[in-house]
């Protein structure tokens, strides 16, 4: 009998058959994680937009359909446009420095032999520390009377200004925690481009005449990390623009809003003042931002750091 | 006076001594193959000759000036990598002209931008474009300029790599294993190309490879390294029919050399119809070893002086056949390459009678060296034995 209801399957149907087992195969090896990121990602994305066009608000039963009203504010908003200025001059202090310094650190780690893994770790520890509790430290150091960095100013004459405490350092104050916290990460980032150059590219750029670190550098070092250099920088400025705990622990926002960003004006808004619509808005800006960041870099600079 | 001349070069990397006095003499013009099994130090010598690692000890002279603690950049060598080295991001254009751009631009003129407005930089660029161009022509890529080494096969960019080696003068040429990455088609026709370019270029080349067919088949002189010595340097006709040593004999050709057990006695050694004369009486009643090449190998139908031996495994070749025999007597395997026509009616496991020609026998002693032999005919050795 298996013989004959073989036959009259053509083989045709045969290889349909099997090609539509193997789809539903697929399909069911990937629909947890397709489940997981509808319910964890696609939903609140949308949630957020959505709640972006109301007025709702926590506790409030009734909201309703606002339009673009939230948005229009945004733009006459001098706190939002304040933070959306200070989150700007933060990232551009700290994701060109901590990258600019990462490099340098790895640089110089990658060229060390005896005691390289002790100076991995020491970059890396600010990375593995919670910000929360180093922010303790921070604040003493920083402190205007009592705090080390001006102790050691004073020493040479020079008047310690309040860094937290005064409208025109806090953001440049910050800046500096930023990028203590952010070097040793892009540090290891660029250990690890470091070690995938070919050794064998080094010798030939010596052979042909590359002398000194400085024409090897950019004869072999630069051009193949563009890959990594990319990376760095994508994750740099995501994460000088998502900069939060700092500001929440030791300045919230001031001196006179002196300090206000991009994140902490969307928690105020959203869990402090209770305006999720406002600050569902907000967050749609915040992820536009970021979303054109990183297509731009990864468009426009893409093509030109990935050869082969 | 010699283009390059290593002498008592030295090195270890830590416990593990990887060159244990290597001297080298080089002739202007000649192509030398550096051969020996991997891990027996060929590519570190090369690597100390280029100046990307020093020796513990010893000397090089490169056209007469010593070239102990010179930068590579310094020395004027150029040098084809095993995975050819080429710069990923730029055009083989691009990669061609670096040697001549980091020799002849200054470092204010290579700079990006800047480097255009500095003065002369314009006309010294026209010149290397013109360099870069002819180098193109000469080695028929000039339609490659344009592409990364991405978007190149493995035998253009090694043409590429030449090129870029030899687009400046150099005093000399290295090249580590420049064929090992292409298919092996490839590589035989780019033997042939290699040992052109040097002909016509004339520039002293140190090629090394770990492929004995290659050395033999492209050197003026081949020289085997085995262990961290140099054990021999001669043409490759001498390397094959007189090796110094049983490490050369056995490394160099294809099949492998035959080599058995024997005993000296009375300054003669004996083995299957093979009689030897030692030139040297001191070597008697010690083991040696007697080397025989596979060609010289014979069936024979008269069992008379012949060797008795079992077929164990046959590999038919087109023009020849090998074939792997057991010897009866003493269990070692004999080798016999053979035409078909010889090895018609031979089948595994069938009893053969091998025949070896004496005069094509060589004796190595206990530690590796070749002892000076004659072949002796029969009756002298009996004649002696009686006397």
């Amino acid at each position: 009998m298996a013989s004959i209801a073989f036959d009259t399957v053509s083989p045709k149907r045969l290889a349909d058959v099997h090609a539509r087992n193997e789809a539903r195969t697929a399909w069911l090896l990937a629909s947890p994680a397709i489940v997981l990121m509808i319910v964890f990602i696609l939903l609140p994305v949308i949630a957020v937009i959505g709640l972006g066009f109301t007025n709702f608000e926590l506790g409030i039963d009734k909201f309703r359909f606002v339009g673009l009203d939230n948005y229009s504010h945004l733009f006459t908003d001098r706190t939002f446009r304040k933070s959306l200025w200070n989150t700007t001059v933060y990232t551009a202090i700290v994701a060109p420095v901590s990258i600019v310094l990462g490099l340098g650190v790895a640089l110089l780690i990658e060229s060390e032999t005896t005691a390289k893994s002790f100076f991995r770790t020491a970059y890396f520890l600010p990375v593995a520390s919670l910000i929360v509790a180093m922010a303790t430290v921070w604040q003493y150091l920083f402190h205007p009377t009592i705090g080390p960095i001006n102790a050691l100013l004073a020493t040479v004459g020079i008047p310690g200004p309040n860094w937290l405490g005064s409208a025109g350092t806090v953001l440049y104050s910050l800046s500096i925690i930023g990028v203590w916290q952010s070097v040793g990460f892009n540090m290891v980032l660029f250990l690890a481009g470091l070690t995938a150059i070919p050794r064998e590219l080094y010798a030939a750029a010596e052979v042909d005449g590359a002398r000194s670190a400085i024409d090897r550098f950019r004869l072999v070092t630069w051009p193949m990390l563009a890959p990594t250099t990319l990376f760095v920088t994508t994750i740099s400025i995501i994460n000088a623009v998502k900069v939060f705990e700092t500001v929440q622990t030791l300045t919230e926002g001031g001196p006179n809003r002196a300090s206000e960003v991009l994140l902490f004006t969307i928690y105020h808004e959203g869990f402090v003042y209770l305006h999720v619509g406002y600050a569902s808005a907000m967050t749609v800006v915040f992820l536009v931002i970021l979303m054109v960041l990183t297509f731009l870099q990864y468009n426009v600079l893409d093509k030109r750091v990935h050869y082969s | 006076m010699s283009a390059l001349s290593l002498s008592g070069i030295t090195k270890s990397f830590g416990d593990n001594a990887i060159l244990k006095g290597v001297s080298l003499e080089i002739e202007p013009g000649e192509f030398i193959a550096l051969v020996g099994p991997s891990g027996c130090g060929k590519s570190t010598l090369l690597r100390i000759l280029a100046g990307l690692d020093h020796a513990d000890s010893g000397e090089i002279v490169i056209g007469g000036r010593e070239m102990s603690g010179m930068a590579a950049a310094d020395r004027n060598i150029a040098m084809v990598f095993q995975s050819y080295a080429l710069y990923p991001h730029l055009t083989a254009g691009q990669n061609i002209a670096v040697p001549l751009a980091m020799r002849r631009l200054s470092r204010g003129q290579r700079l990006p931008f800047v480097g255009s407005f500095m003065p002369g930089q314009r006309s010294i660029r026209k010149t290397i474009q013109r360099d870069v161009a002819e180098m193109a022509r000469s080695l028929k890529i000039d339609h490659l300029l344009d592409r990364k080494p991405g978007q190149m096969s493995g035998g253009q960019r090694q043409r590429v790599a030449l090129a870029r080696a030899m687009v400046r003068q150099p005093s000399v040429f290295l090249m580590d294993e420049p064929l090992s990455n292409l298919d092996a088609n490839l590589r035989v026709h780019a033997r042939g190309e290699i040992v052109d370019l040097h002909r016509r270029a004339g520039v002293p080349t140190v090629y090394v490879t770990h492929d004995q067919a290659e050395a033999l088949s492209m050197a003026d002189r081949v020289a085997v390294m085995i262990g961290g010595n140099l054990l021999q340097l001669a043409t490759p006709q001498v390397i094959y029919d007189d090796p110094a040593h049983v490490d050369v004999a056995r490394f160099v050709g294809q099949p492998r050399i035959n080599l058995v057990p024997a005993l000296a006695e009375g300054g003669r050694v004996a083995f299957g119809g093979i009689r030897m004369a030692l030139s040297d009486d001191r070597e008697a009643g010690t083991d040696v070893t007697i080397g025989i090449r596979p060609e010289f190998v014979r069936l024979s139908d008269n069992s008379n002086d012949a060797l008795a031996a079992h077929v164990e495994r046959i590999e038919f070749l087109g023009s020849e056949v090998i074939v792997y025999c057991k010897l009866d007597a003493i269990g070692e395997t004999m080798i016999a390459k053979l035409t078909p026509a010889e090895a018609a009616g031979v089948s595994v496991g069938k009893p053969v009678a091998l025949t070896l020609s004496p005069d094509k026998a060589m004796v190595f002693a206990a530690d590796g060296r070749r002892l000076a032999a004659t072949p002796v005919a029969a009756d002298s050795i009996k004649e002696r034995a009686h006397g």
